[in-house]
């Protein structure tokens, strides 16, 4: 085909069309092979399909049990929209490389102008041969090119390219376009509703609807039956945007030999930190989330997300990195498996202008924040934490600690927080000491046995005397109880049915006391 | 002279009153008061916690809580370090505000060097020492303190310390036998201390009163007795 290299119409464009994309991603990301049945699901209906799953009949918008009664082979999953776009990133960015100025038409199909790469390739069918070589690279099979004069006509050049043995590439020669979709439906390029309407009033095809007068439809559809009549018409107006390729952040090291020293990857990764925090800033952003990646010699990979109260400093970056190397262990240990690679994703970015320090600085919080920071890169990231009051009975469950830096955790409706009332909990004033670890205690009658509470909650006698761990019985000069806590009875493995006293010892100490299957412990201390 | 002079007992009144002028007036530069809840202006050396001091409470977290109330509800951070079963709960209804407090529950070994860090940025720090501190890690930290204007409660013994305070006695009230609840309590709270510290006595309080506040008790006279001596404190409290 002898195209005109210099004079290429400026609406001329190529689609790149990547057939069931969704079905596609859902496969490579679950492991399932494309070629078999597939169907993904979206509130009860078939979503998408796979070729195989549709010889068998499946459409979209059957119904779930349908679908299987007419390929009973079909494997069913959940459409994710996000996992498309995921899955389709890293192929946007490969073609990028190849041909620059590419538009994200949805997640699967892409359009170009097509002048650059046809003039580049020579030829518009040697471009798009290219862009399925491209593409191919990246194990996608089965895409398809289409070229034509604007977006609209290009995609229905590369969906009707192909089939079965075909060419995979659709090439529309310029001027030719209308002709080449007057006989598609008219559904293509209107919504339900009009189309239902158009059928209705005789007009079925694109060429039809095309046929008539413009002025009519606008005035009958408005404007969007104005586009649409362009479209269908040939005359689409629509130019190629191409997207600017999101800056690129993530730093990611090597290490050749793998390192084993918490201390030598710290050094080691310190220089891509301040990269990583270096070209944040040239672009005016700050990261205030990151994810850290760590891959070690045995294929063992670890992965967490890490938050930061305002934003991190190449120091910060470095200090998470370790953290999540050493989990448990001191800073200068040696890891059991060294580690390979090592990655940094920024996670949440923002721009400076919304974290801008203060003419006179950020205040006093910016040194406290720089002070337990400090802590935290001594002792670990969990050794500093602030307090929130939770909602529970137990006091162990009231009080909620959230490392230094972390947002606390969102409970399940404002409902359950501490302002509800929790029928069971202690009256309002609170134990200064609560264990972590409650304490093992002897709570005695007169003649020395062990106070016993039966099934329905009757203790076997009175209080007498009191014994922590390990020393003397006291007498007990005041109690009350017990009083009785069920909890998620409904649940065999988080019920908990304990009684509680309140006892002040000899020395004028009061106690919370908690009687269960186990015996006697001290809850917390009222000192 | 007038009458009050003559009574009996004129020295130990004479001797408050000189301790509140010395509260009041600032003899050094940097030895200025940290707003303290008015409950302890009885109880303290001084009437109130001073920047720069370390003052070693024992036998009480309530104690430590009302000392820690003051300074968080004039809107300063305040730290807690080496003392997991500290209340949060409590420490909150108590009128410490949880937005401004630092818990490092186990800094372990490293447990100095973690307060002279907190030192440096947060202005009212407890922490319960582990093992014995020696005096001159202990002087170097004081100079630390002094130059922060940082004040370090202790929860338990420290050597050198500006003041020191002990529950002596403690009475709950609202618990019987068999039935009621903890209400509130009574407790008489010895003070000691050296230098312009030098006032020791024994104050009654509610710690805490009815309503979750502390006051001092008015029911009955604060029985001051005569003035302990420190090491006679320091033994009855071991």
């Amino acid at each position: 085909m002898a195209v005109d290299l210099v004079h290429v119409d400026p609406t001329r464009t190529i689609v790149l069309w990547c057939p069931d994309w969704p079905v596609f991603a859902a496969c490579r990301e679950s492991g399932l092979d494309p070629g078999s049945p597939v169907a993904l699901t979206e509130g009860g209906q078939i979503y998408a399909c796979s070729a195989a799953a549709r010889r068998d009949g499946v459409v979209r918008g059957l119904k779930l049990r349908e679908a299987q009664y007419r390929s009973p082979g079909l494997a069913l999953l959940d459409y994710d929209a996000s996992l498309d776009m995921r899955v389709f990133e890293p192929v946007v960015r490969r073609v990028e490389e190849t041909v620059p100025g590419v538009q994200l038409v949805r997640p699967g199909t892409l359009a170009m102008r097509a002048r650059g790469p046809a003039r580049y390739y020579g030829g518009e069918d040697a471009a798009a041969r290219a862009l399925l070589d491209t593409v191919a690279a990246l194990d996608v099979v089965g895409a398809r090119v289409g070229v034509a004069d604007g977006p609209f006509a290009a995609e229905q050049a590369a969906r009707a390219a192909g089939g079965e043995g075909g060419s995979p590439v659709g090439i529309i020669a310029p001027g030719a376009s209308a002709a080449f979709i007057a006989p598609l439906p008219v559904r293509l390029v209107v919504d339900a509703r009009i189309g239902t309407l158009l059928n209705r009033l005789g007009v079925r095809t694109l060429g039809e609807f095309a046929a008539l007068p413009e002025a009519d439809v606008r005035r009958r559809f408005g404007a969007a039956g104005a586009f649409a009549h362009d479209r269908a018409a040939g005359r689409e107006q629509a130019r190629v945007l191409a997207r600017t390729p999101p800056p690129e952040f993530e730093v990611a090291q090597e290490f050749e030999p793998p390192l084993d020293r918490i201390d030598q990857l710290a050094f080691a990764f310190r220089l891509r930190a301040d990269e990583f925090i270096e070209r944040m800033r040239a672009k005016r952003l700050v990261c205030t989330g990151i994810r850290v990646e760590i891959d070690d010699e045995a294929g063992g990979h670890s992965s967490r997300s890490w938050l930061h109260p305002r934003w991190f400093t190449p120091a910060d970056v470095v200090d998470r990195v370790r953290w999540q190397l050493q989990g448990a262990g001191t800073a200068d240990s040696a890891l059991t498996r060294p580690i390979v690679r090592l990655r940094v994703v920024p996670e949440r970015i923002d721009s400076t202008g919304n974290h801008e320090e203060g003419l006179w600085g950020g205040g006093p919080d910016e040194r406290v924040h720089h002070g337990l920071t400090r802590v935290q890169s001594m002792l670990g990231h969990d050794a500093v934490v602030t307090a929130a009051i939770g909602g529970g009975r137990m006091l162990a469950d009231r009080q909620v600690l959230v490392p230094w830096g972390d947002r606390a955790p969102e409970r399940a409706g404002e409902g359950a927080g501490a302002g509800a009332p929790w029928p069971g909990s202690l009256p309002s004033l609170a134990p200064a000491s609560v264990f972590r670890e409650r304490l093992p205690i002897g709570l005695l009658d007169g003649g020395g046995a062990v106070v016993t509470i039966d099934a329905r909650g009757v203790i076997s006698a009175k209080p007498e005397r009191f014994a922590l761990a390990g020393a003397e019985p006291a007498p007990v000069r005041a109690w009350a109880g017990p009083w009785p806590v069920v909890e998620r009875w409904w649940d065999a493995e988080h019920a908990r049915r304990v009684h509680r006293f309140q006892i002040v010892d000899d020395d004028g100490c009061a106690w919370l006391l908690v009687r269960d299957e186990a015996g006697w412990w001290a809850e917390a201390r009222y000192d | 002279m007038t009458a009050p002079l003559a009574s009996p007992d004129a020295p130990s009144r004479v001797e408050e009153l000189q301790a509140r002028i010395r509260g009041m007036q600032a003899t050094r530069l940097d030895s200025k008061t940290v707003p303290t809840h008015p409950a302890f202006e009885q109880v303290l050396p001084g009437g109130s916690l001073r920047e720069g001091t370390v003052v070693s409470v024992e036998g009480s977290t309530t104690l430590l809580m009302a000392l820690l109330a003051g300074p968080s509800a004039s809107g300063r951070w305040v730290a807690v370090a080496g003392m997991p079963e500290f209340g949060v709960e409590a420490a909150s209804r108590f009128g410490i505000d949880l937005e401004r407090l630092a818990l490092v529950p186990d800094p372990g070994r490293q447990w100095l060097a973690v307060v002279a860090a907190l030192a440096d940025v947060i202005p009212v720090v407890a922490v319960r020492p582990v093992g014995r501190v020696s005096s001159a890690e202990a002087s170097r930290l004081t100079a630390r303190l002094r130059q922060r204007g940082t004040v370090l409660l202790v929860a338990g013994q420290w050597p050198g310390s500006d003041a020191s305070l002990g529950v002596e006695t403690s009475r709950w009230h609202g618990l019987e036998l068999g039935h009621g609840h903890l209400s509130d309590r009574d407790v008489v709270v010895s003070a000691g201390g050296r230098g312009e510290f030098g006032r020791r006595g024994r104050s009654r309080l509610q710690l805490p009163g009815r309503s979750l506040e502390f006051r001092v008790s008015d029911d009955e006279p604060a029985q001051l007795g005569e003035p302990v001596r420190l090491d006679e404190y320091v033994r009855r409290a071991v």
